[in-house]
């Protein structure tokens, strides 16, 4: 698409305003930036404000304004990748380039810049680079990268290495990535052939299609564990006309990786979940609203798509059935982790900023575009096909009475085997860290920074939803990691870079527990502190979505798990002290109304 | 059962959480059969008359004389609760935090837009005014707070339960329903 102009862009979405992610997602890829000029032009295409699109350009990352350089660096910086030595990465970035991250060099050539998680947590140092990714960096390799870019080489020319396993060496995706896939189980399998379900499904009512789900007891594998089946129902019963089936492949917590390895081995499966969503529900439309990080996958699943209208398992009369109609189209998101919430990702994808909705309406009344909306998680879908081969019966007869079936797992740190993992649940922490050779583990993540920090103690924990639900991330920390300096500070952070501001509790509480915690890590926290931190953690349960609900879990859990940590570092018999005085605070006023501290 | 003695105070607030606490309606005839009001805006007590049980604080400290009370009603109250989001953090009042104080006193004293008749441009120093402070500080910056009830203001209902849980010796058991506020 190069040389595309804002006009072509524009017509290409029909001048559609809900579809202004897609616009403001090619011009920010062909021009680096979206302009003050550019905005007023694309104002003036959809027929609505500057203010409206500046309002959804600023919020979102990938977005800039101002020129983000002919090549752009955005070097994750999560938790593992800093363990993993990120930071002798960014200081060889920083002297072969010659500019800090967050700038842009003088002529305009490579700009460095700081990204939250970008699903490599397997593979870490890793750098995305004009929608490459480039992992298991070394400061020699940057060295070569930046020479490269220096030379004007392209970036398809840019990788030395090899190409990963599996699809990742596909001609459409030729990337380094690897999938890692350690364990398979029944969803990572290659049992189903293309189409195979939509035969099946097609000779049964969209009724027995829901009742086999709901009979096989899954749940939602994005973390909030919904019972699929009965959101199925929902949706069904939900009047309107039009509806719709979201794939929410936002994959945004922080040590997730698993929907990658899903979306680049099994995308059939997938879109082949989304059809049977849709036969379900009665929609026809369906959308995977896929992580801006993950776009080097765009074109291999674009042709997928392609290849399953062309092959009639998509589009009209699917599986020659007449009148069952399904069409998948791949919305990108561009860099905010609250988009996978699932009506922040349905804002989104209506070209709006990703703040969440308040509720009710659910999204299965009144989702997408004031639709009824079916928004599953990547695995949950393709555990749906599964299920629909293999029965109800014969899932339950996996896992644990209370959570059925299998989970994809996302494991990474401190292991020999970092990596993807389908296990049954019911499995504990003991079992994954024999399996994976976690080796002097002090502490494990589970289900990233909005899960729960667990001892050793409690290693005998199961993974289910009736004790450790998780969405699927597990890091592992071993004894020479500072677990409040390294990962607790370094997760807060990490949501008070990603609320979405709406509520006050999320945009400030995170702030001022960080500014509490760094306090302690000072050495000047006092035994309120910890109790303050706690009290705080309650309150954010106020806050309308998950994000904010589970800011503080980081240092909550970590409190309630690893006192000790806190308690050391305590270093006066005080219970209160901020160091907060009067006379100082009144200083500046005093000065600037020629006054005496009368105090 | 002897009556619990609350006592209550805005700081930089507006007033906004003391109406929240009126808002518990008909049952503040319920409460009043379980608390005694001392020193608070309900029931115009000026001044500490007796050492409280509960002292309810709405808003933070945006001035000396803000902090000067809130020290008061540590002293003179065994628990303390901040209620409401500027308690809290600071809230509204506090997006001035980060602008030098005397940019503020200018905008609101000279230069903005709704100053018509201040020609001598003078900005009120006289000693008798509480003096600002450099920003607006939430509480539990300046004494010790026991307990925090999130809102913009407070739902009347998270008030009540909080105070009779609080009064009884109860677990205060406080529902999404009733702490969501934004
Ligand atoms: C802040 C936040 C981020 C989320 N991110 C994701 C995500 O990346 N992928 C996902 O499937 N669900 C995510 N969820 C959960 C979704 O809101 C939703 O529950 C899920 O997509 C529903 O699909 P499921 O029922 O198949 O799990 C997130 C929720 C919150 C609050
Ligand atoms: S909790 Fe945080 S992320 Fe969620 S809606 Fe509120 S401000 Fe936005
Ligand atoms: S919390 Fe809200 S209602 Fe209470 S004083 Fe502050 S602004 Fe007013």
């Amino acid at each position: 698409m190069m040389g595309a102009t804002v006009d072509t862009i524009l017509s290409k979405y029909r001048h559609d305003s809900t579809r202004l992610m897609d616009i403001l997602i090619d011009v920010q890829d062909e021009k680096s930036c979206i302009s003050d000029d550019t905005v007023k032009e694309i104002a003036k295409g959809l027929k609505i404000s500057m203010a409206d699109v500046e309002q959804t350009l600023s919020f979102y990352h990938f977005f800039s304004k101002t020129p983000t350089g002919k090549y752009t660096v955005y070097l994750n910086d999560s938790v593992v990748a800093f363990m993993m030595g990120r930071e002798k990465i960014a200081k060889a970035f920083e002297e072969a380039v010659g500019c800090k991250f967050g700038e842009v060099t003088a002529d305009g050539l490579i700009g460095l810049f700081n990204t939250s998680c970008i699903g490599m947590n397997d593979q870490e140092p890793a750098a995305i680079i004009n929608n490459r990714v480039f992992t298991r960096l070394t400061p020699f390799r940057v060295k070569e990268l930046v020479k490269d870019m220096k030379a004007g080489k392209d970036i398809d020319e840019m990788y030395s290495a090899k190409t990963g396993d599996g699809n990742n060496s596909h001609e459409l995706v030729h990337s380094v990535v690897n999938n890692h896939i350690r364990k398979e189980g029944p969803i990572l399998k290659t049992d189903v052939r293309q189409g195979e379900i939509i035969e099946k499904i097609t000779k049964m009512t969209p009724e027995e299609v829901i009742k086999e789900i709901k009979d096989s007891n899954i749940r939602g594998r994005g973390g909030a564990g919904f019972p699929t089946g009965l959101k199925w129902e929902f949706c069904r019963r939900a009047p309107g006309k039009q509806k719709y089936i979201f794939c929410n492949a936002d994959e945004g917590e922080p040590g997730t990786f698993k929907d990658r390895v899903i979306l680049t081995e099994k995308a059939k499966l997938l879109f082949e979940g989304m059809t049977m969503a849709g036969y379900a529900v009665g929609a026809t439309q369906g959308i995977l609203y896929l992580r801006y990080e993950y776009k080097y996958l765009q074109k291999y699943l674009e042709d997928v798509i392609e290849k399953a209208e062309k092959a009639g398992w998509l589009g009209k009369n699917i599986g020659g059935r007449k009148n069952f109609e399904f069409y998948i189209r791949i919305q990108f998101g561009a860099g905010a982790y609250v988009c996978g919430e699932e009506s922040a990702l349905i804002e989104s994808a209506e070209g709006k900023r990703g703040e969440p909705r308040d509720r009710p309406p659910f999204p299965v009344e009144k989702g997408y575009l004031e639709c009824p909306t079916v928004v599953n998680n990547v695995e949950t879908l393709c555990a749906a096909v599964k299920i629909m081969k293999y029965g109800s019966e014969w899932y339950k007869s996996l896992g644990t009475a209370e959570s059925t079936g299998t989970k994809v797992l996302s494991i990474s740190g401190d292991c020999f085997h970092p990596g993807v993992y389908e296990i049954e649940w019911g499995f504990t922490i003991n079992n994954i860290l024999d399996m994976v050779a976690g080796f002097n583990v002090q502490a494990v993540q589970v289900g990233g920074p909005s899960g729960a920090l667990i001892a050793p103690n409690e290693f005998d924990r199961i993974l289910g939803y009736e004790d450790l639900a998780t969405g699927g991330s597990l890091i592992i920390f071993n004894e020479s990691r500072n677990i409040l300096k390294d990962v607790v500070l370094n997760f807060t952070e990490f949501f008070i870079e990603e609320s979405c501001g709406s509520c006050s509790t999320c945009r400030i509480l995170p702030v001022v527990m960080k500014d509490k915690l760094v306090k302690i890590l000072n050495g000047l926290g006092v035994t309120r502190d910890i109790d303050d931190l706690l009290e705080w953690g309650k309150i954010l349960k106020a806050s309308r979505c998950g994000l904010g609900q589970t800011a503080a879990n980081p240092i909550t859990s970590s409190i309630n798990n690893f006192r000790h940590l806190y308690t050391s570092l305590l270093k006066t018999k005080k219970d209160y002290e901020t160091g907060f005085d009067l006379n100082l605070a009144v200083q500046e006023a005093c000065e600037a109304t020629n006054r005496i501290a009368n105090v | 059962m002897n009556k619990a003695i609350v006592a209550t105070t805005s700081l930089a607030g507006c007033f906004g959480c003391h109406m929240s606490i009126l808002d518990i309606d008909e049952r503040i005839l319920e409460l009043i059969e379980v608390v005694e009001f001392n020193k608070s805006p309900i029931d115009d007590i000026k001044k500490f008359t007796k050492k409280c049980d509960i002292g309810l604080i709405e808003g933070g400290c945006c001035n000396s004389e803000n902090v000067h009370v809130l020290k008061d009603f540590r002293e003179n109250c065994k628990i303390l609760i901040a209620l409401g989001e500027c308690a809290i953090m600071g809230g509204l009042p506090a997006m001035r935090n980060g602008i030098p104080i005397k940019e503020c006193l200018e905008e609101a004293y000279i230069g903005g837009p709704t100053v018509q008749q201040n020609h001598q441009k003078i900005v009120p120093n006289d000693p008798e005014l509480p003096i600002l402070l450099d920003k607006v500080y939430p509480c539990h910056e300046v004494v010790k707070i026991d307990y925090y009830l999130p809102g913009c203001p407070p739902r009347a209902d998270l008030i009540w339960k909080a105070l009779i849980a609080l009064v009884k010796g109860e677990e205060m058991d406080l529902p999404y329903e009733v702490i969501k506020f934004d």
